[in-house]
């Protein structure tokens, strides 16, 4: 069967704020292990998509699944799907009165139920693969924006999600930090984890991304493969923003 | 008999006001946190008709003189519910409670409130229910916020505990006066009674501040390394 070989479907999504519609009717399909980019200018609904996915913000109409379950309309059961779809944010979010550790391994405590043990482990094990083991006693105010968003990621995957949703993960960041974070989502996206990125990375989305979707005005205008993008000429509008934003050539 | 013997004679007697006074600082700050802070989670995260319920407390609470109040409970609330032999202390402590919930929900408040909303937002997004993201995240931090300024409850519950002179309790301040009119010394024993004031005050404050260094974080109250 076709329709199982996406773990993620999202099907016509609209979503208002008062008179003005941010999303008009989105629709996509995630394969595991693919890494998917969303680009396009400020204001088009990127953000509110991804935060559609996991119900951070209700959709006014369409319909999600994720792995043939319905994510839209799920009531209680919706702390479930959160579980299984992480999310990384443009500012963090660190819980600011625990050390890096204790961010890490406090869902898997509170939510999964795990014995405080095994906890810490696993969440070593996450620190460690982003660079951050040094700094497991370290709190929030205590990290570079680099550092707390590496100690963001490794929370997001302590929870073995299925998928994770970065909202512009790099764009707080100054040129340097946003080269560390960008190296700890390459390495991610060669591990074969799925990842729905919304960024202004260009270099990141052209390297690891199996497809850029290109956003304008609440739509998903035009999505092709990174080489399709630079070598199609069908992807002007994509092209021209790029140019515009990134002074990207080539 | 000199005067500093006289007071020496009736030191023990005083004394026993203070557990009185503390006594009734605890009701009002305990009966403060019991109440205040479930009152202060409905303001924010209840439905409409508690929000109603818990702003007209406050607002009932916080717009009687303390005096008004204990009256009103030891002459009318009390014995209208069938407690009129009830000790005068008890009656104290109620309204300084009471009081205290009125006051003290609004420090939580303004605490949980301060709190920015990407907490809750990261709890969510993490699987965690309302519940778990508000006992887990939001409210260790809130306490953390909401310390200094509960902790100047206690100076201001303590001095207050001195109202309930007016319906008898054997505090501090009672048993001063009882003092005064049986051995006519009058400023000595008043200062006798400031000085008490001001060594509780003193205690007490002392251990809400170690008490506040003891759960210091980085980043939450200023001064800490990371904090600019």
């Amino acid at each position: 069967m076709e329709t199982t070989e996406y773990i993620l479907k999202v099907k016509d999504i609209h979503k208002s704020y008062g008179n003005v519609e941010v999303l008009k009717g989105v629709s996509f399909n995630v394969k595991k292990g693919e890494t998917k980019c969303f680009i396009g200018p400020s204001g088009t609904g990127k953000s509110t998509l991804l935060r559609c996915i996991n119900q951070l913000t209700v959709p006014d109409q369409g319909q999600i699944w994720l792995h043939d379950e319905e994510v839209t309309h799920a009531g209680p059961r919706i702390n479930y799907f959160r579980q299984r779809i992480g999310m990384v944010f443009q500012n963090f979010y660190l819980f600011d009165h625990l050390t890096a550790v204790r961010n890490v391994e406090i869902a898997l405590i509170k939510v999964l139920r795990m014995n405080p043990k095994e906890a810490r482990e696993k969440a070593m094990y996450e620190l460690n693969q982003v660079g951050m083991a040094d700094w497991a006693d370290h709190y929030p105010a205590e990290l570079s924006g680099g550092q707390a968003q590496r100690v963001s990621i490794a929370r997001a995957l302590a929870m073995d999600p299925d998928v994770i949703l970065f909202d512009e993960p790099t764009s707080a960041l100054d040129p340097e930090l946003t080269r560390e974070v960008i190296e700890v989502m390459r390495n991610l996206a060669s591990l074969g984890m799925t990842m729905l990125v919304v960024t202004h990375e260009m270099g990141f989305a052209c390297s690891a991304a199996n497809e850029i979707l290109f956003m304008e005005n609440g739509r998903v205008i035009e999505q092709g493969s990174p080489s399709d993008l630079l070598n199609n000429p069908q992807f002007e509008r994509c092209k021209a923003f790029i140019g515009q934003y990134h002074g990207f050539h080539e | 008999m000199s005067t500093e013997s006289i007071i020496l004679d009736w030191l023990p007697y005083l004394s026993e006001g203070i557990a009185v006074t503390l006594g009734l600082v605890a009701c009002s700050l305990g009966i403060g946190l019991i109440m205040g802070l479930p009152m202060a989670l409905g303001q924010i995260y209840g439905s409409r008709p508690v929000q109603i319920i818990v702003g007209t407390y406050v607002w009932f609470f916080r717009g009687l003189p303390v005096l008004v109040l204990l009256f009103l409970f030891y002459f009318g609330i009390f014995p209208g519910i069938g407690l009129g032999g009830i000790p005068a202390f008890i009656v104290g402590g109620t309204v300084l409670g009471l009081r205290g919930a009125a006051y003290q929900s609004q420090i939580f408040r303004g605490a949980i409130q301060s709190i920015s909303e990407g907490q809750m937002t990261a709890a969510r997004s993490l699987g965690m229910s309302r519940f778990t993201a508000i006992k887990s995240i939001i409210l260790p931090q809130a306490m953390r916020i909401a310390l200094p300024g509960w902790s100047n409850e206690y100076p201001e519950m303590l001095t207050e505990s001195s109202v309930c002179y007016a319906i008898g309790v054997a505090e501090l301040l009672t048993r001063s006066s009882q003092i005064v009119s049986q051995t006519y010394i009058t400023l000595p024993i008043y200062i006798v009674c400031a000085l008490i004031f001001i060594l509780l005050n003193y205690i007490g404050m002392k251990g809400l501040t170690i008490l506040e260094k003891k759960l210091k974080i980085p980043g939450f109250g200023g001064g800490g390394e990371g904090a600019l």
